[in-house]
């Protein structure tokens, strides 16, 4: 169990610094930042002093060692534009964000799952269909159409809910709802088919034949099994839930995570956006052990070779 | 033949169109060990399947399956969840799929106690215990924690067995029980199916492919072609005079102990199709001995002698010379 631990958590290392490191060159290649901040008419002797200020004429490879050096150390920089430190700029956003994604998870494992397994239980009826119509459609609409339409009809039309804003919990309805209906079609098709693939299984007809009543199948012998796979899936939901909200807080103006890394990346704001970056690569590790360990939980034939 | 234990008739099983049973007529006594023979698809799994309600939603089941005077098919599930695992147990063919993957042993044989005897807890961990020590399980109380994937096939056949023994059933249908079983641990399975039946007193349906298998467990075999049974008799009866032409073949092709080698004989061509059922006898286009007739009606089953049926027009012209 150690040695298992031990070797996820390295790769869960190894991982974060090549996402740091990638993000890393990338927004070093992809625009100067002292152009884009001190705007194109800044006189070369100002944009050399910001150059020069934010170490930004020195070798990449040298900026890059400073860089990780300064992480090690708990630097993760300053913002270009403000001065402020990038982590506390992030931090700040931080509870936004929280704000729209954790209801969005709660709708999309409370409405995704039941779903899918009333989808599973009543294969080739008119309630799967429904389900799996809805489930389509949620999956296939990309988020920022059925945010604006979602704008269009409760906003526009018929006016119930702002458009757009940080001003209170009835700004928060239809990001959350954006959010939340996207996933749960995303998990009630999994877990549907999860389910199928369990109800077919050999096991399931012998727990009928000793008896057991239909309920206590599902809920006693065939939910276990299905949930193996459906773990995966809740599991990135749960390291998205930082990050997940770029396209959503960026229709409705919502002040969180996702579009401070928008107008961050546009303004190549380096500090920033690596300071993001981390954080999200790692919610989204940590996300993937616990549902590493998850695993040997629920399926004891995975406890063995993990342990 | 005394009062049957459990008693088919006209069953029949269609799959969206396609028949899968014709009209299966089969009682088992108290008791008794009856083989379930043929080839597989002939719906001898299907047989049992639908006798206690384990088939999906989209089979139509219909005729009547009466155990011991009360109706099965069409009872509520409560009636049939009493009666599974309690007064008819089953096993299947690949032990290590139909044991639950994520539970241990001990709980999924205490799971049939709790249900058909009321035991929980302590109790049931202890007679859990004793039936795997019945069923030849060694130490059997460390295995109560083991899970499926931690046994061989032949010990996950085994808590199938312990798990079908803890509802003390009047009879056991074993579906297969040693096809995926190595040889050894097959003849083991066996004789202890046989043990168990001589100890509890139950009856057996052994549904084989295997008609030396049946010779070896069974007492009486009922012969299963394309959705229904085509001949019924002792084991003794059945070797020693076989009747119907498929019987016959079946016997034909089993391989001789002694005298020189030969090549096996086998029956030309194949089962027909659910959807495409010859109109008469559906043994008709492979049968060496088919005649015009043959093709007219589907042939009824007549007793040859007391305890010996088949359904064959040969029959009926031996029984009645012109």
């Amino acid at each position: 169990m150690l040695r298992f631990l031990g070797f996820r958590l390295l790769r869960a290392a190894i991982t974060i610094v090549m996402v740091v490191s990638f993000a890393f060159v990338v927004l070093r290649l992809s625009g100067d930042p002292a152009q884009i901040i001190m705007g194109a008419d800044a006189p070369p002797e100002a944009i050399a002093a910001f150059r020069r200020a934010w170490g930004l004429e020195e070798p990449l490879w040298l900026q890059y060692f400073r860089y990780f050096g300064a992480i090690f150390s708990g630097d993760l920089g300053r913002s270009m534009r403000d001065g402020r430190e990038a982590i506390g700029l992030v931090a700040e956003r931080i509870p936004a964000t929280l704000a729209l994604t954790v209801p969005a998870l709660l709708i999309k494992l409370g409405l995704g799952i039941p779903a899918g397994i009333t989808a599973a239980l009543h294969r080739n009826s008119f309630i799967d269909r429904a389900v799996m119509m809805l489930a389509v459609a949620g999956f296939t609409v990309p988020s920022f159409v059925l945010g604006l339409l979602l704008v269009l009809v409760f906003a526009v039309q018929l006016g119930w809910l702002p458009s757009g804003g940080q001003e209170g919990w009835r700004h928060a309805i239809l990001p959350i709802v954006t959010m939340g209906a996207g996933g749960a079609a995303v998990l009630a098709r999994f877990t549907r088919s999860a389910m199928l693939e369990v109800l077919g299984q050999p096991y399931i007809r012998t727990a009928s034949a000793k008896g057991v009543p239909w309920r206590a199948v599902v809920w006693g012998h065939a939910l276990p099994n299905a949930a193996i796979p459906t773990v995966t899936i809740i599991g990135f939901m749960v390291g998205s839930l930082i990050a997940g909200a770029v396209v959503v807080e960026s229709v409705f103006s919502w002040p969180g995570v996702g579009r401070l890394l928008v107008v961050a990346v546009a303004n190549r704001d380096l500090a920033v956006v690596q300071c993001i970056l981390l954080l999200v690569a790692a919610t989204m590790v940590t996300a993937n052990l616990v549902v590493d360990l998850l695993y040997g939980a629920l399926d004891p034939r995975l406890r063995q070779r993990t342990a | 033949m005394s009062e049957p234990l459990i008693a088919l008739r006209g069953l029949t099983v269609d799959f969206g169109g396609a028949p899968a049973l014709r009209g299966i007529d089969l009682s088992v006594a108290p008791g008794e060990a009856l083989g379930l023979v043929g080839e597989s698809g002939c719906g001898k799994s299907v047989t049992w399947l639908a006798a206690l309600g384990l088939l999906p939603g989209r089979a139509r089941v219909a005729g009547s399956v009466r155990l011991g005077g009360e109706e099965l098919l069409g009872a509520p599930p409560a009636v049939l969840d009493r009666v599974r695992g309690g007064r008819v147990a089953m096993i299947f063919q690949d032990p290590a799929s139909s044991l639950n993957p994520v539970h241990r042993i001990g709980r999924q044989v205490a799971e049939a106690l709790g249900l058909h005897r009321g035991l929980r807890g302590a109790a049931a961990r202890a007679e859990a215990r004793r039936l795997l020590d019945q069923v030849g399980i060694p130490d059997a109380g460390r295995r109560l924690d083991a899970y499926p994937h931690e046994l061989s096939g032949g010990q996950n056949q085994r808590v199938m067995i312990a798990m079908a023994l803890a509802g003390r059933p009047e009879l056991l249908v074993a579906d297969e029980p040693t096809t995926a079983l190595d040889v050894t641990i097959q003849a083991q399975i066996l004789e202890l199916l046989g043990a168990l039946r001589r100890e509890t007193g139950m009856a057996l349906v052994l549904i084989s492919h295997d008609l030396g298998v049946v010779a070896e467990t069974c007492e009486r075999v009922a012969v299963m072609y394309a959705g229904r049974i085509v001949e019924e008799a002792s084991v003794g009866r059945l070797f020693a005079r076989p009747t119907h032409p498929y019987t016959q073949g079946l016997l034909g092709a089993l391989p001789p102990l002694d005298g020189p080698r030969l090549p096996l004989a086998a029956i030309p061509g194949s089962v027909p199709e659910p959807t495409a059922m010859p109109s008469g006898c559906a043994f008709a286009p492979r049968c060496p001995q088919a005649a015009a007739a043959c093709a007219a009606g589907v042939p009824a089953t007549i007793a040859v002698e007391p305890g010996h049926a088949a359904a064959c027009l040969r029959a009926v012209r031996e029984l009645v010379p012109a």
